[in-house]
């Protein structure tokens, strides 16, 4: 018996060690550290702000991260591709807007919601065209695409810069509005975006594919997948969920603010996608860190939101912390001077 | 058909298409598209905008473009280090408010603000060259978020202190000198902007920091390991664009006054577009002043006619955005397939309509009948050699013949076993003559003339002869000599096969069938060279003649002998030999009885002859086939001829199986032998002449019987 326990307790030992030493380095990811900021983040909010820890915040807290985590989704797949894509505030607030001003208009709901999302796929397939095909650098060309868009939305496609939606539309409000029990309808569709998110990333030949092209795209033109197809495929998916999300947050509020589009929020959703751990170099990440990134932006601006700061004190911060983060990515995804691309601006 | 022909042959001859590919492979053409936008764009505003052209006016869009133009400037050292500054807004707002709180707030003096500002700007900089030179974050991203972050902090100083900023006023002379003064209508922000540029264009391409951002820019890794100190560079580069930065904000501080918080907005996709296209890649490497200068006109004129035309700030960002795209889109392509567009339209042919060859087969009753008396050829330093184009032997029975790796080779002794290297030149040398003083005269292609002392050592004569003013290649370069021989006044005369195509290249020429060579004198008296006769078809061999009156010369694409006069009544002109051979000459040679020999380095074919015929034919294989696959003239199987003054062809020496000797670019009679040269031969040859005098040496006909 007690060279049985002793046994165990050797056995127990070396499982104790084994842990720590994984705690060294594997353990570490950016996703758990993450995980862990958010959860003290959320812990101290907690116990310091009145009025953080209750029920109607948190789901308020889920519901308005709700249109970000969506917007992770798409930014998740391009990053993961080895891209970027500035143009998806541009295109959610533009493409929505357009879908009430054709309702404004008195075109049907059918061929409003056709109108916009041709716009924003056709947004999502030039910025795939000029990437892949004509190799603008992915920044470069989405910064461009996103003025372009804005600008035409300015002066052609929208009488003003905010549109009203409708009255009586039925079903498409609840897409905003709805409630199933006491969970919103946007934290639903959220969660539901990022299960066929993961499914599609994670179990489908083309999801694999962009994994494929983000680790190294010339190895996976070489292995024979077509790479400029999928590059311009993940810009047109990216457009599609900005569409999505631009859909559920006109419904929301019963009116699209293109001026959004002047707002910090790209930088919200890159931060959402860096700093729950997707690198920016490709390859690496999946929905789960969309969704940790996410919590904490959450939690963080839900906790300033409280704190009653300022707006430019909260731009402020949030732009430190992604500095931050970036910089954190470098560290962990370094890159040398022999290891570097040429170009790679 | 005749009169189709005419046509076609008026339409090679006069309509330049060798322009094409020659302007393309400048660099400055990169620049010509931007000029040509901003020359267009200006008149149009002149066209369309009522009193464009008044002082005042112009006096307005200086400040602006002074003010733009150093932005540019920032961001174009940047993007040519490899990098980009998307924060310049951010950080002109930021030093705007900085310039105006110093002053109006704080009642600082100018000359403590001012350089306090510049500092600032640096420290802004700093930030961004620390990030992305030290601590290597990409650029683009690095400073999307800084220009976030100094926005935020804009936006902060200007929601507290704004009443204050602007509330002040500061009365000083040298504060509104900067605003709106001018020196003799030049207003004051343009003299710094040029005095800016000019040291910027001496800094970029005269000093050894300038030429380390180029090399970080155009190749980072080559540049790490050539030790350049990378990060210091890059770091530096965003340092001076933060001061360039603030420099333009102070003068728009002194001219405004105002800190309106949409100052700087948007700013980097106007000062991008202006450097992209003003022709400074994204990526880095390329890029100069002038090209951010012009590029900033360009943009300037646009936005500035759009607003003036009344249209909405919307479209004018539309527009900016699109053209952007399309000259970001066009300089990636640009870049990337340059050298597959040069290559695919350099080469372009003419129309070159040969007479029938005259035949060489046996009994044609030609002279060129076949024979095979190359048979008994013996080979000289077979597989020890590499491209003997042309031998020559010295009084001592030493042969001297070039090689492709640029030496020179002696051979002596009996049979020529003892193989030595003469000399190194480099290049590679193809023809050779001795002059008055026994030193070996080369001509080295891609070199030029150079002559070899008898003791191996080695001296250039010429690289370059008289520019011609309107020709695109710089013409002023020795590209390809090839033979030379020297009259008894000491003239060297030479030729350059081709202008248009470099040693390794040479074949391509033959495609083109246009007069691209020339013959060049050198004097060796007063070492002054000219250009003698242009737009030769491949100028070859070349040999004074006995007489010394004049020179014949091989135009290898034409297949043709002609006599250049250089003294008598006919000086200057120039007159057929041998029209029209059956093969296409090479080197030309006197011969111990009075005539000359002559190499032919491969026969004429009827296709290839046809396909002359066919310009367009040759321009459509040159760009949709590959290289390997196109239809070259035959230069592997050719003879020997003799032939006298008048053109007579006297006599023929062939190798029939082509294993012997096949290939022959030059033959020097020495002592009753003659020895054969080939460019792409492995030996150089040596057959015994029948009747020919056993003591004779060809540099005897020129300078006389050493003493």
């Amino acid at each position: 018996m007690a060279v049985q326990r002793s046994d165990q307790n050797s056995v127990a030992g070396s499982r104790i060690k084994q842990f720590i030493k994984s705690l060294n380095a594997a353990w570490f990811t950016q996703e758990r550290i993450v995980f862990a900021i958010a959860f003290i983040l959320f812990a101290a909010f907690s116990v310091s702000l009145n009025g953080f820890f209750s029920v109607d915040n948190l789901i308020n807290l889920m519901r308005n991260v709700s249109v970000l985590g969506i917007l992770g989704i798409g930014m998740a797949i391009v990053v993961i591709g080895r891209g970027i894509d500035l143009s998806m505030i541009a295109v959610m607030a533009v493409s929505s807007a357009w879908t009430l001003q054709l309702m404004q208009n008195g075109h049907s709901l059918g061929l409003a919601l056709l109108g916009g999302l041709v716009c924003a796929l056709s947004i999502g397939v030039i910025n795939g065209l000029l990437i892949a095909f004509v190799e603008i650098p992915a920044l470069f060309a989405t910064l461009a695409t996103g003025i372009f868009l804005y600008g035409v939305g300015k002066s052609t496609l929208l009488d003003l810069d905010v549109i009203y939606l409708p009255e009586n539309l039925g079903w498409f409000e609840e897409i905003g509005k709805g409630r199933i029990g006491p969970v919103p309808m946007a934290i639903i569709l959220c969660g539901v975006a990022m299960l066929a998110a993961y499914l599609f990333l994670s179990k489908t030949r083309f999801g694999r594919f962009i994994y494929g092209t983000g680790d190294n795209p010339l190895a996976a033109r070489i292995t024979g997948i077509p790479v400029r197809v999928i590059i311009t495929a993940q810009y047109t998916l990216a457009s599609f969920i900005g569409f999505f999300a631009g859909i559920i947050v006109s419904t929301a509020v019963s009116a699209m603010n293109t001026r959004i589009f002047h707002s910090t929020m790209i930088y919200d959703v890159i931060l959402v996608v860096v700093l729950g751990g997707i690198g920016l170099s490709g390859g690496k990440g999946s929905i789960r860190n969309v969704i940790v990134g996410t919590l904490l932006i959450g939690t963080l601006l839900n906790g300033m939101t409280i704190m009653d700061m300022q707006y430019t004190m909260q731009n402020l911060i949030k732009s430190l912390i992604l500095l931050g983060a970036i910089i954190l990515d470098s560290f962990l995804h370094p890159r040398n001077e022999e290891t570097a691309q040429q170009g790679d601006i | 058909m005749a009169s189709s022909n005419a046509f076609m042959r008026a339409r090679y001859k006069y309509f330049p298409d060798h322009l094409v590919g020659e302007l393309l492979s400048k660099r400055w053409m990169e620049s010509a598209v931007p000029t040509v936008i901003l020359v267009a764009v200006f008149l149009y505003l002149v066209g369309t905008l009522p009193n464009y052209l008044t002082p005042v006016n112009l006096m307005d869009m200086g400040r602006l473009y002074a003010e733009f133009g150093l932005v540019v400037l920032a961001m174009a050292l940047v993007m040519i280090g490899g990098g980009v500054d998307l924060s310049i807004g951010s950080m002109f707002a930021l030093c705007n408010v900085a310039m105006l709180s110093l002053i109006n707030m704080l009642g600082w003096p100018l000359w403590v603000a001012i350089p306090s500002v510049l500092v600032f700007g640096a420290a802004l900089g700093a930030i961004n060259g620390f990030l992305i030179g030290y601590l290597k974050l990409r650029a683009f991203l690095t400073t999307l978020v800084t220009l976030i972050i100094y926005r935020a902090l804009f936006d902060i100083v200007l929601q507290n202190f704004a009443v204050e900023i602007s509330g002040g006023f500061l009365d000083s002379e040298v504060w509104d000198f900067i605003g709106d003064g001018d020196v003799f209508g030049v207003p004051s922000s343009l003299i710094a902007f040029l005095i800016v540029a000019i040291g910027g264009h001496l800094v970029i391409s005269r000093t050894r920091p300038g030429w380390h951002v180029m090399a970080i820019g155009g190749a980072r890794r080559s540049a790490y390991n050539a030790g350049v100190a990378v990060n210091r560079t890059i770091f530096m580069t965003y340092v001076v664009s933060g001061i360039l930065t603030a420099l333009s904000a102070i003068f728009f501080a002194a001219r405004l006054g105002s800190a309106g918080s949409d100052v700087g907005v948007g700013m980097e996709v106007g000062v991008l577009t202006a450097a992209v296209l003003g022709g400074i890649s994204l990526g880095g490497g390329r890029g100069s002043v002038a090209k951010a200068t012009m590029g900033s006109a360009i943009v300037l004129l646009i936005t500035n006619g759009m607003l003036r035309m009344g249209m909405e700030g919307g479209s004018s960002s539309v527009a900016l955005g699109v053209i952007l795209l399309i000259a970001v889109g066009i300089d990636v392509k640009w870049l990337k397939n340059r050298h597959k567009i040069i290559s695919k339209v350099y080469v372009s042919p003419a129309y070159l309509d040969l007479p029938s060859a005259p035949s060489a087969e046996e009994n044609s009753g030609t002279p060129y009948e076949v024979n095979n008396r190359l048979k008994t050829v013996t080979a000289i330093g077979l597989g020890k050699l590499e491209g003997p184009e042309d031998v020559i032997l010295d009084h001592n029975d030493n042969l001297f013949t070039g090689t492709r790796h640029g030496d020179i080779m002696k051979f002596s002794g009996p049979n020529f076993e003892k193989q030595e290297v003469f000399a190194h030149i480099g290049g590679h040398p193809l023809g050779m003559a001795f002059d008055p003083d026994g030193n070996l005269l080369v001509c080295v292609g891609g070199m030029g003339l150079y002559g070899i002392k008898p003791g191996g050592e080695v001296y250039r004569l010429t690289d370059q002869t008289n520019r011609t003013w309107y020709s695109v290649n710089d013409d002023s370069r020795l590209r390809l000599a090839d033979d030379l021989d020297i009259t008894p006044d000491g003239e060297v005369y030479f030729s350059e096969a081709t202008i248009r195509y470099e040693m390794h290249s040479w074949s391509l020429d033959s495609l083109e069938g246009r007069g691209n060579g020339r013959i060049i004198c050198y004097d060796l008296n007063t070492g002054k060279t000219r250009t003698v006769i242009r737009n030769l078809l491949f100028p070859n061999g070349i040999c004074t003649s006995f007489d010394g009156m004049s020179i014949l010369f091989a135009q290898s694409w034409n297949c043709s002998i002609s006599r250049y006069w250089i003294d008598g009544p006919k000086r200057g002109q120039v007159e057929p030999v041998i029209p029209n051979l059956p093969g296409y000459p090479d080197n030309i040679n006197r011969a111990s009885d009075g005539n000359y020999w002559l190499a032919l380095v491969g026969m004429r074919t009827p296709t290839f002859d046809l396909a002359l015929k066919m310009p367009g034919f040759r321009r459509r294989m040159a760009r949709r086939v590959a290289p390997d696959e196109w239809l070259f003239p035959n230069i592997n199987s050719g003879c020997v001829l003799k032939f006298n003054e008048a053109g007579e062809i006297l006599d023929v020496l062939w190798d029939l199986g082509g294993e012997n000797h096949p290939m022959i670019t030059s033959m020097r009679e020495h002592k009753g032998h003659l020895y054969l040269g080939g460019i792409s031969n492995n030996r150089v040859g040596r057959y015994k002449l029948e009747n020919a005098d056993p003591d004779w040496v060809g540099i005897d006909t020129y300078w006389g019987k050493p003493k």
